[in-house]
């Protein structure tokens, strides 16, 4: 896969349009890097001119900073607004809800300003203004598909919609699950849960969340964040049902739409 | 005998107001004790909340059914009101329905109204009552609940029948009089609800009645006035604190965590040693160990709590059986500050008593619980802050006592040395390009 990196774009003297953030999970986490793979699959067929700052990227801080560590978060963030600043960055998409957040609202104030869009928004403006089309309204049509909506993207951010209309431009049957939206039940990996054991409880989070949705009959559970990705399909995994119930991202759904 | 009871009223008036305001101001006192917060900013959008949140109480309409119910309780009390006024000045005065006179006709339908809100109070109250103690509802069967609070909301519900029996049967006893005539009794026609107690007065002399009537009468504006006084002891400070909460709700998206500027300032001169101030920097405690290290909107937000379990209901963590509960986190900072508030007045200053809110009421595994997923916040009806007491909580833990979990501690040290949160060379990090 070729994918251009700032350092390539700068030693050209050009600019690329908008920076695709690729994020911790998406650049290590072998089942995320399927969803990034699929991102860029989907920005090379629109033709947009991105870039990635490859070995240059690192982790924002948003595990730290949600465990308490402000120290560790606050050297990360440093570090990335130099990089960031130093190649002048105007715009940043994201597959990850927590890198999102973090540059949307928790950067401006230490002086990383930048416009940032999620993927589930990115995805919906590429079908809105038709720059994606996706053949026969698409290979997932008449599908009954869940969508679980990550509380960083959703709660955090108030982005609902986007997700779901890249999701009904698909003409899929789209079923809500019980807590859905400003409702809904978190995956359990935020906060920094994700780097250690649950606490004791009755049940695992994810579990109890991938009861849901497997409880709405769908076949598909989509999802917008690499974490939840992981939680859900460890829990549809724990329900022996991962030979029915696929748990994919919505740029993973759109690219094999794409004609 | 009419001045006796006229200065009687002024005394338990004066003394009422003078209590209540006395603990208000210390209830002031100690939500002050807080860390400032400047959330002075967009007016505007503040009064809005007020308006939306507090008085429109917006968020309860998340359930609608509770909602509609709870908007009875609150609108007959806030409107009853206007009868406590004539109440009040019917006692300071030595009147009796003081504005029969120049309301007229209206009067009897301001008073009809107030009966259909009075029995609509007693009908919800009931039905509140028996979700809590009969039906148990799971938000109200919490083991947060235990003891006092579980009777503090027993002894709300049951003080608002009594409040609004007694109104009701007030009314049926002076319509009773007004049908065996006396000078002293306004005809105000029969009222709506109190209307069906009349016959069961019929055998009762019009002095008998008066005494009825007086009892109630004095029975109802002296529960009035107990019941202003419990509020500071009591959950239902809501009604009060509801406004001041929604007025000064952070604006921010619920997303961002407050930043720490003293964190902030330590790496940039660490990075940029030029920009360092001279001279050793003061002394600086990082995150909450106590009630005195939070900011006072969260303590506010304390006060505010009337333990509904809206939070702890919505919460992944409580939800699976985890220790946490927001609404107890908020419980705890409550007692906590009421603790510490006490110690204050007690001793002059704070008298070190060998408590914190952190381990001594809020325990680790509580925090290490929360995934910060918000759903805490987004339920609140009156705009609290769960997650921001559990977050400067767990900053005490980490930057404070290195208490960590070894898990946590592994990824810190990833993130600062693989500047990825695991343990995998920062050169892998594209490797993903190199593969289809």
């Amino acid at each position: 896969m070729q994918v251009p990196t700032m350092a390539e774009f700068l030693a050209k003297g050009e600019t690329p349009e908008v920076l695709f953030w690729v994020g911790c999970a998406g650049s290590f986490d072998q089942r995320a890097q399927k969803i990034t793979k699929a991102f860029v699959t989907i920005l090379e067929k629109v033709g947009i001119k991105y870039g990635i700052l490859g070995k240059e990227e690192m982790c924002t801080g948003d595990p730290a900073r949600r465990a308490g560590n402000e120290f560790m978060f606050q050297m990360m963030a440093y570090q990335n607004i130099q990089i960031l600043n130093g190649y002048n960055i105007k715009k940043i998409v994201t597959a990850c809800p927590h890198c999102f957040n973090i540059f949307k609202n928790e950067y401006p104030v230490l002086g990383g300003n930048y416009e940032v869009i999620h993927h589930a928004t990115f995805l919906q403006q590429l079908i809105d203004s038709g720059k994606i089309n996706m053949k026969d309204g698409g290979a997932f049509k008449g599908k009954k598909i869940t969508y679980h909506d990550s509380c960083y993207l959703g709660r955090a951010n108030d982005i609902y919609e986007a997700p779901r209309s890249v999701l009904e431009a698909m003409d899929v049957a789209l079923v809500e699950m019980k807590r859905c939206k400003s409702n809904g039940l978190c995956c359990g990996a935020g906060g920094a849960q994700m780097f250690k054991e649950e606490e004791k409880g009755d049940v695992r989070i994810n579990i109890e969340r991938s009861n849901e949705a497997l409880a709405t009959g769908a076949n598909i559970i989509a999802a917008a964040c690499p974490f939840c990705n992981t939680m859900l399909t460890d829990g549809v995994k724990n329900n022996e049902k991962e030979d029915e119930v696929q748990v994919l991202d919505i740029a993973e759904l759109v690219a094999s739409c794409l004609s | 005998m009419q001045y006796i009871q006229q200065v009687a009223f002024l005394l338990l008036a004066t003394y009422a107001i003078w209590l209540f305001s006395k603990n208000i101001l210390q209830i002031k006192k100690n939500i002050f004790l807080g860390k400032p917060e400047d959330l002075s900013d967009n007016p505007n959008l503040r009064w809005r909340n007020v308006i939306l949140l507090a008085l429109g109480q917006k968020k309860m309409f998340r359930n609608p059914t509770v909602a509609i119910m709870h908007l009875i309780i609150y609108a007959g009390f806030i409107i009853i009101n206007v009868e406590v006024l004539e109440i009040i000045l019917d006692g300071v005065l030595g009147t009796h329905r003081l504005f029969f006179e120049p309301l007229g006709n209206l009067y009897n339908f301001l008073i009809n109204f107030f009966e259909v809100l009075a029995f609509g109070v007693i009908a919800v109250c009931i039905v509140f009552l028996y979700r809590r103690n009969i039906m148990k509802l799971k938000r109200f069967m919490s083991k947060d609940l235990n003891g006092w609070p579980k009777s503090d909301a027993n002894y709300i519900l049951v003080t608002e029948i009594i409040l609004m029996s007694l109104f009701l049967t007030m009314n049926a006893a002076d319509s009773a009089i007004q049908l065996k005539g006396n000078e002293h009794y306004h005809a105000t026609g029969s009222f709506i609800f109190s209307g069906f107690l009349v016959p069961l007065f019929d055998s009762i002399s019009v002095a008998q009645l008066v005494l009825i009537e007086r009892s109630c009468w004095w029975l109802h504006i002296i529960g009035i006035f107990a019941f202003l006084n419990y509020l500071p002891y009591s959950k239902h400070l809501h009604i009060i604190l509801a406004f001041p909460n929604a007025y000064y709700a952070r604006l921010n998206p619920i997303g961002e965590v407050k930043n720490m500027v003293n964190v902030q300032n330590e790496v940039k001169y660490m990075m940029q040693p030029e920009l360092a101030p001279t001279g050793d920097a003061p002394p600086t405690t990082f995150g909450a160990k106590d009630v005195m290290d939070l900011s006072w909107k969260s303590l506010l937000d304390a006060y505010s709590c009337t333990e509904c379990g809206r939070c702890s209901t919505a919460c992944p963590a409580n939800q699976t059986g985890k220790l946490l509960s927001p609404r107890k986190i908020m419980m705890d900072t409550r007692d906590r500050l009421e603790e510490v508030g006490l110690n204050i007045k007690q001793n002059g200053e704070f008298k070190d008593d060998g408590k914190k809110l952190l381990n001594d009421y809020i325990t680790v595994e509580e925090l290490r619980a929360c995934t910060t997923c918000n759903a805490c916040v987004q339920e609140c009806p009156v705009s609290i802050n769960p997650l921001d007491i559990i977050m400067e909580l767990r900053r005490s833990l980490i930057m404070e006592d290195s208490n960590a979990p070894q898990e946590w501690n592994g990824m810190f040290g990833n993130i600062e040395n693989n500047f990825a949160p695991w343990k995998l060379s920062p050169d892998d990090r594209d490797a993903w390009t190199k593969e289809n």
